[in-house]
């Protein structure tokens, strides 16, 4: 429960307010982290955040990568740190992507606004043992142009002859010569086998509940869709009950469910 | 090369449209193309024809003064563009572009609205099968104003 200090070593600006964070243990380093898991990331003095891990795990060694949106004290705090600076982590926390679950299969990925840097980890590992999986299909909505996350890597992973990447925003000016509409909108028409696919999907639950809507439409069976939730969370390890949904903590069964698994408590209003 | 009749009826809108439909649809129909940047109609012409997408992508975009011209929608392969045929007072809403290189099919839509005017099970059937695309088309807008990628701290 003691954070270990780490320390940034790299620092990449995604977009107006989201940064990328590589962190090297400064001395012990915490067990190996899993696609989809989380750590708490503590910028000292100002308090503690739960942020997935959004880098490439079969390179990073011990180190680090965390991609995080500004947008209160903590994660400002987070994102004012540059190389040297000192952060304390906790973790790894969660559950992992079902990878194995996948593996064989159509791997179909959707992300949603700040909904991709948890699902990088997966990407990686499909690009980098793509003989493993079917098709691998990567659909990501955003706002606009400049909300996007990741902008070169969609591209580099685009021109790969065996992965699809689809790109849609709500809304474009003259720049921008992509799909605009929802992220629902890439499903019907993405080449993957609605009999022998499995997704994985991230966005805010607004997101993930019409896009397993518009899976299911397709095809797609419940029992292979997969999402990751986010409530919030201060423990990490399921002792205080902030990300209680019902009867599931998410910090200790998830953050990763399957839908079909999740979805009846997303539809009760309160939980 | 597949023929006019094939493309209209592999299409999900048209899908299950028997012979003697599609053969008045297909009387209204021929094959078009256009260059990136090419405009398939502009916002407030007569809207007399629709078109289906077989390759490429069309935006929808409206000109807001100050801003320039905006993009709200995109269609693209298998996909209608155009509804405004249907309905008085036949005007476009918005600048139909092509983003890049289009292929379609163009239908005469004065053409068909007169057979559908001799036929009412051809105009039945044309206008529940629009009523789906416009149905679409009215969630599509109702998940963009949403703002589905955006959380409470915003």
């Amino acid at each position: 429960m003691t954070p270990l200090p780490y320390r940034v070593v790299r620092k990449r600006r995604e977009n107006h307010d989201n940064w990328t964070l590589e962190l090297e243990p400064v001395a012990e380093s915490i067990d190996p982290i899993g696609p989809g898991q989380f750590t708490m990331l503590y910028a000292f003095g100002v308090g503690e955040v739960p942020i997935s891990t959004s880098g490439d795990l079969e390179t990073s060694g011990a180190n680090l990568v965390h991609t995080i949106r500004a947008v209160g004290a903590v994660t400002k705090a987070l994102c004012a740190a540059g190389p040297g600076d000192v952060l304390g982590v906790r973790g790894p926390f969660g559950n992992t992507w079902p990878i194995e679950e996948a593996r064989g299969h159509d791997l179909v990925v959707v992300g949603g606004g700040v909904g991709l840097p948890p699902l990088r980890p997966a990407i990686y590992h499909a690009l980098a043992h793509r003989g493993d999986f079917g098709r691998l299909v990567v659909l990501y909505g955003g706002r606009t142009p400049d909300d996007l996350l990741f902008r070169k890597e969609l591209e580099r992973w685009r021109s790969r002859l065996d992965t699809v990447v689809e790109v849609s925003v709500d809304a474009a000016g003259p720049g921008w010569s992509g799909s605009v509409g929802v992220v629902t909108k890439l499903i019907p028409g993405a080449p993957l086998d609605p009999d022998d696919a499995v997704a994985f999907v991230v966005g805010p639950e607004i997101m993930m509940r019409f896009t397993a809507r518009a899976l299911i439409d397709r095809g797609l069976a419940p029992e292979r869709i997969w999402i990751s939730m986010e409530r919030t969370m201060r423990c990490g390890v399921g002792l205080c009950g902030h990300c209680q949904l019902g009867p599931t903590l998410i910090c200790r069964d998830g953050p990763v469910y399957r839908w079909d698994e999740l979805a009846p408590l997303l539809g009760v209003q309160e939980l | 090369m597949r023929t006019l009749d094939a493309l209209i009826v592999e299409s999900p809108v048209f899908k299950g449209l028997g012979q003697d439909e599609l053969e008045l649809v297909a009387g209204c129909a021929s094959n078009t193309v256009f260059a990136a940047g090419e405009r398939l109609f502009r916002e407030g012409d007569p809207a007399d024809t629709f078109f289906l997408i077989r390759h490429g992508l069309v935006a929808l975009d409206a000109y807001v003064p100050n801003r320039g011209q905006l993009t709200v929608e995109t269609v693209g392969p298998g996909e209608i563009v155009g509804w405004s045929w249907l309905l008085p007072p036949y005007r476009w809403h918005f600048t139909g572009r092509a983003v890049e290189l289009v292929r379609a099919v163009q239908f005469d839509g004065a053409c068909l609205r007169k057979k559908c005017d001799e036929d009412p099970l051809l105009g039945y059937d044309l206008l529940t099968r629009f009523a789906q695309v416009l149905v679409s088309r009215l969630q599509a807008t109702r998940l963009q104003l949403m703002d589905i990628y955006g959380d409470k701290h915003d």
